[in-house]
């Protein structure tokens, strides 16, 4: 396909309680529930954002790649309407559907309903980084990277997009998973290629080989 | 009155995941939303249940609740009245 | 310049009419679809009015070819499709890449909402069939197989404007020539799990809807689908209908304001506006009407009519929210009001925002309040959803 340039600037993969970026372990926490797997990352991350509280799992996993992302990415300044990001899983929102719906037999919770959309978690992450370009959520069975890189690269090549984070973000029950990465137009130091080679490879990143390395 | 802020303090931290924050960081005239405790509409709907939950009391709409709502003493004194027109009532 | 994408035919289900034809007829007479509930089961039943498809899920199911167990979504998304092929009458699909790219927001809620209080009682009593179409990836599959379609099918979940995400997706693919054929849309029906969470953010209006009116007070929920079939040049030429609106632009961007409120000043409706505006080489003067996202909410109506305001203040072209008729149907609103935009430039005709009362004092235009007839060249469609997901469509005549 005749996709522009496009490089991948940083990667977070996060699953069995490990954070994965750029091949290094960032942190570990074995033996957590999700839920406090997620309040230990967002600690260790040191960043002041009371709203990760409120949201429901699915943001807050989006919302911490991201954080990484952000961190160990180039970090130039976009116009926001030139940010975009394009997420997918295969569980929708089921895990925030099921709190949600417990909710409902004493008194529905507002705070709960909001999050019964895949994409809130799209809306996190943009309000947090000001990200305002193309934002897409797909559920798909399992982890698509031909689909993700069709779309990332139509972004590129079709909107004036000049940063793009894409990936999968995934939460149910005791189960989550995410793999996510930075695009953007210009080649940093140690950027990959954005291409279905290099995200099949990222999603195959075995957690237990980069323990033993860091 | 007292008493009833300190509890009220205790739910709202609850009841909004304010994970972060203790009752003794709340005052009882500091404003709840934008500047103060920095709460949003969702917040609001959420204080609505929780005064339906925690003291059977039904605000009309979610307008009412931008007085109620203004600081925890407004709210202790809501809460109050409501009672005592419900004792009066019954 | 990019290669034009044609829209072949529509197909629509909602709360006015089970395929487009009905739906067009109401639209002439003004006649909206909401009422008291009646099809769903919920404590709401006789206090708030819904838009809902007037026939029972048996009664879907026959018209689907489906067994009636299925969920109502993914009954009402086979209907509306299999209408919109039938309608496009492209000779020997089979020979064409075809995909089929759906939307939805609440997947089969309907059938687990059912299920889970007997699971909650005991995990082992749910009836499991009903829960395995619960992901909102489920109903797309089943309709994709009813069409027969198994080149390319995807599932899009940005809330209320997930429809008309999937609509510029299928143009993208034609364009880069991944596809020939895509029949593109969504599909939302009620249920009680929506209908009590819109409850809790106390957005639903107890009386028919007012979009746009200075009194208005929350949004109808409604339900339905709606798809467009969107073909390449090559496909066009061996249709003997020959299709006479294209899809010439759209624009997706994110308000990054909160989760569910739309900004002030309505800064993603703005920036979907003026993108999909870009896209298409027009100018907001070209534009003969917009069909509103206009959900008759406080917060969406003065952030769409704000920012409409920022882009349109040297001419204002006629507006309406079809919302007025349908209530608002979430994931299936773009699908629905694409195929009425569609419609608009066929028929020549702009509908009425019904109800209208007062003037919005925030705003220096009103919308349509009667049926307009006159000819139609290009009508921009606006789709904004939770998670700050706001899309505009733009549908041009074929010249």
């Amino acid at each position: 396909m005749s996709a522009p340039e496009i490089y991948i600037t940083a990667d977070c993969v996060v699953r069995d309680n490990k954070v994965i970026s750029n091949g290094s372990l960032l942190y570990a926490q074995e033996g957590a529930a999700v839920t406090e797997f997620l309040e230990g990352f967002y600690r260790h991350l040191a960043i002041d954002y009371p709203k990760f509280f409120k949201m429901d799992r699915l943001s807050k996993l989006g919302l911490l790649a991201a954080e990484v992302l952000t961190k160990n990415g180039r970090q130039r300044a976009y116009a926001p309407e030139n940010t975009g990001i394009v997420l997918t899983n295969a569980q929708a929102s089921l895990d925030a559907d099921i709190r949600y719906y417990a909710s409902v037999s004493n008194l529905p919770s507002p705070a709960l309903f909001v999050y019964t959309l895949p994409n809130i978690v799209i809306g996190e992450i943009s309000i947090r980084h000001g990200f305002k370009g193309e934002n897409a959520f797909f559920v798909s069975e399992q982890f698509d990277p031909a689909m993700l890189g069709f779309y990332a690269g139509e972004l590129f090549r079709t909107t004036p997009t000049q940063a793009c984070m894409a990936g999968w973000v995934d939460v149910i029950g005791e189960k989550y998973e995410a793999v996510m990465v930075l695009l953007e137009k210009e080649a940093a130091p140690g950027a990959k290629p954005f291409t279905t080679e290099q995200l099949t490879k990222l999603y195959a990143t075995d957690h237990g080989a980069i323990n033993a390395n860091a | 009155m007292e008493q009833l802020m300190q509890t009220l303090k205790e739910q709202i931290i609850r009841q909004l995941n304010l994970n972060d924050k203790k009752p003794e960081d709340i005052g009882n005239d500091d404003p709840l939303f934008v500047e103060g405790l920095g709460l949003d509409s969702i917040d609001a709907l959420e204080l609505i249940v929780l005064l339906q939950q925690e003291y059977k009391i039904k605000l009309a709409n979610a307008e009412e609740g931008q007085t109620v709502f203004r600081s925890i003493r407004t709210m202790a004194q809501y809460i109050t009245d409501r009672q005592a027109q419900d004792a009066a009532a019954s | 310049m990019s290669a034009p994408v044609y829209i072949a035919g529509t197909g629509v289900i909602t709360a006015i009419g089970n395929d487009t034809a009905a739906n067009l007829d109401a639209l002439r007479s003004g006649s909206a679809g909401m009422g008291p509930i009646r099809w769903l089961e919920t404590r709401h039943q006789g206090q708030l009015p819904v838009a809902e498809v007037k026939s029972s899920n048996e009664m879907l199911a026959e018209k689907a070819g489906l067994p009636a167990h299925f969920s109502r979504t993914s009954l009402l998304s086979t209907i509306a499709a299999k209408e919109a092929l039938q309608n496009a009458g492209i000779p020997d699909l089979g020979k064409w890449r075809t995909g089929f790219l759906s939307a939805n927001t609440v997947g089969g809620m309907d059938k687990t909402e059912n299920f889970y209080p007997a699971f909650l009682q005991n995990p082992a009593a749910g009836r499991l069939r009903e829960v395995v179409h619960h992901e909102c990836g489920a109903a797309t599959e089943i309709t994709a197989d009813e069409l027969g379609i198994q080149h390319y099918v995807t599932t899009i979940s940005t809330a209320c404007s997930s429809s008309a995400n999937s609509i510029f997706f299928a143009a993208r693919m034609i364009r880069q020539g991944l596809l020939d054929v895509a029949v593109a849309g969504g599909v939302d029906a009620l249920t009680r799990f929506t209908l009590n969470g819109f409850n809790t953010l106390m957005i639903l209006d107890s009386q028919f809807c007012q979009p746009f009116d200075e009194n208005r007070r929350g949004l109808n929920l409604g339900e339905g689908a709606g798809y467009v079939v969107l073909v390449s040049e090559k496909v066009a030429a061996t249709l003997a209908n020959k299709p006479e609106v294209q899809l010439s632009g759209w624009c997706n961007a994110n308000d990054a304001y909160h989760q569910t409120a739309s900004s002030p000043d309505g800064t993603g409706s703005y920036l979907a506006m003026q993108g999909a505006l870009k896209k298409s080489g027009l100018k907001p003067g070209d534009i003969d009407y917009i069909n509103l996202h206009g959900t008759g909410t406080q917060n969406n109506d003065v952030a769409e009519g704000t920012a409409i305001s920022k882009l349109f203040a040297e001419a204002y072209p006629p507006m309406s929210s079809t919302k007025s008729f349908t209530g608002h149907t979430l994931g299936a609103s773009g699908g629905i009001e694409a195929v009425f935009s569609v419609l608009s430039i066929q028929q020549g005709l702009i509908y009425p925002n019904l109800r209208w009362e007062t003037q919005m004092k925030e705003l220096p235009f009103a919308p349509v309040t009667t049926l307009q007839e006159k000819k139609v060249e290009h009508v921009l469609s606006n789709s904004f959803g939770f998670g700050g997901n706001c899309s505009s469509l733009i549908f041009s005549r074929i010249n």
